[in-house]
């Protein structure tokens, strides 16, 4: 069995939610990653507010946040495990984040550290 | 009469005391001779009280019996003397000057001890809670067989095993150090909830003896909980896990032995007291960034606690089996995790997230398949519960499942 890593995208980072439609997308996410605990799939998450965050470019450039010019940002990421890449396509399916338009989640194989990838 | 009850219940508790103060002072590689020489008090007792009467503090008596005993054991023994006494105490002693110490606080930090060399991780877990039954719950050989379901020569043999393990790891008993506590209490936290566990869940059909063995994993839960050093977040979460179970005895079963599904429970008969104490030692578990999945247990049989079916309790309920089942999967975590999804979000939603476990060889599965399909397809859900029937091991399954098809 293999790990996959699926990274969650947003089109924009820049918008806002309302503290319900907040709510509702947490549970939505705690729903999808508990259904994919519930088949012992589940590896780990991290989560990446965008809250407080920064990018360094050329030159020790630091500006605010994922945002601006850079037209996607990443939201999160889980692992889980799958027989297939097809399996974890259709973890990826469940994932709330793609009901968002021009949303994505990209979904890549976790190199196993046996240097044999 | 009355001593023939009286002794019983004193082997229970003196036994499990007595022989773990011997043991603590003999070492563990003479755990036999300490159980050995507990036995022996209690048969003096057998015989002295029948004649006499029964003395006017029976605990007294047997400690001062059980000392004698030690340390006539001690002075016979040559070997025996010159080998362990020496250990005990620096400088050779004078032989009537070995102290057996059986105070209370003696007997407590004996009993904790023996409590962290029985859960010694190169134990099986069954050996553990077989050791623990023995040594520090007093439990006869054929109660512990009765417990598994097994025979004495199996529950000997495995006791015998797992001793001559102790002895070639020489396994000390003591309090773990600092640095240790914390995955030495990890081994025992699993071994008392897997106590508890046979109780609650057992089949044997002794119900006094199955809530003994939940009684006795809460006591000895409570000694950890009683000291400075393991009274720490998890060993509260898991007390709480257990009263809020244990506050449901009485309405599991009816006046038949048969068990009570919990939505049909009578709960005027939950022990009231045992919740507030679970919700107590809950309340001590979030003291302090100390996280474990009997935090989220007992979260969840808290919620259970409370009968009315809200969106708000089960909803709750969900995103606690979530977070469970990211930390501890389990196959019977991840039904509940399905059934509380049918009640917070809806049935369908359950049935998709249901077909996805791949549990078919668990007759739980089609018994959870057979309740969602209920009231949605009917047929589907009747065809469930004969294969949940058929798959079914023991006779209180069989029955419950079988009171499910008649239905249709």
């Amino acid at each position: 069995m293999d790990e996959y890593a699926l990274i969650m995208r947003h089109e924009d980072g820049g918008k806002t939610a309302s503290p319900e439609q907040m709510q509702a997308w947490m549970k939505q996410t705690m729903d999808w990653i508990g259904g994919i605990a519930a088949q012992n799939k589940f590896v780990g998450g991290t989560g990446l507010p965008f809250d407080g965050s920064k990018v360094v470019w050329h030159n020790n450039v630091v500006t605010n946040g994922p945002f601006g010019d850079i037209k996607e940002t990443i939201g999160g990421l889980i692992t889980v495990k799958a027989d297939s890449v097809e399996e974890a396509i259709e973890f990826a399916k469940g994932c709330p984040v793609l009901q968002g338009e021009g949303n994505s989640v990209e979904v890549r194989k976790i190199a196993k550290g046996d240097g044999a990838h | 009469m009355q001593q023939q009850e009286l002794i019983p219940h004193l082997f229970r508790t003196e036994f499990s005391k007595i022989t773990a103060v011997l043991c603590k002072l003999f070492g563990i590689e003479h755990i036999e001779v300490a159980e050995d020489l507990a036995s022996e008090t209690f048969l003096s007792a057998l015989e002295t009280w029948t004649y006499k009467g029964i003395p006017e503090n029976p605990t007294a008596w047997l400690y001062m019996v059980a000392k004698n005993k030690a340390k006539n054991y001690l002075i016979r023994n040559n070997l025996f003397t010159n080998k362990i006494a020496t250990e005990i105490k620096s400088g050779l002693p004078g032989k009537e000057e070995i102290e057996i110490d059986l105070s209370d606080k003696n007997i407590t930090d004996s009993q904790l001890q023996m409590l962290f060399a029985v859960c010694h991780p190169t134990i099986s877990a069954e050996a553990q809670i077989g050791l623990a039954l023995r040594i520090l719950c007093g439990f006869g050989i054929d109660e512990i067989a009765n417990a598994f379901l097994t025979n004495k020569e199996t529950i000997n043999k495995r006791l015998f095993r797992a001793k001559e393990k102790l002895r070639s790891e020489k396994v000390a008993i003591e309090f773990p150090g600092e640095a240790a506590i914390n995955n030495c209490l990890e081994t025992v936290l699993t071994t008392l909830y897997l106590l508890f566990s046979e109780g609650y869940y057992s089949e044997s059909n002794d119900t006094i003896l199955r809530e003994d063995l939940c009684h006795e994993a809460m006591r000895l839960t409570n000694l950890l909980i009683e000291n400075e050093q393991t009274s720490q977040p998890n060993v509260h979460a898991l007390f709480a896990l257990m009263c809020f179970h244990a506050s449901r005895f009485a309405a599991r079963k009816n006046e038949h032995g048969e068990f009570i599904l919990y939505h049909d429970q009578d709960e005027t008969l939950w022990n009231e007291e045992l919740i507030s104490k679970g919700a107590y030692h809950l309340h001590l578990a979030s003291q302090g960034n100390m996280f474990s999945k009997y935090h989220l247990e007992a979260g969840i049989a808290y919620w259970h606690t409370i009968k009315a079916d809200t969106k708000e309790k089960w909803e709750t309920i969900l995103q606690l089996y979530n977070r469970l089942l990211q930390i501890a999967y389990s196959p019977v975590a991840a039904l509940n995790r399905t059934y509380a999804l049918s009640k917070a979000n809806n049935k369908k939603a359950a049935i998709a997230e249901a077909e996805k476990l791949n549990l078919k060889d668990n007759h739980f599965y089609f018994t959870l398949l057979g309740e969602l399909y209920t009231g949605i397809d009917n047929q589907k859900a009747k065809q469930h519960f004969e294969e949940a029937l058929s798959l079914a091991k023991t006779q209180t399954d069989r029955q419950t499942i079988q009171k499910k098809i008649d239905q249709y």
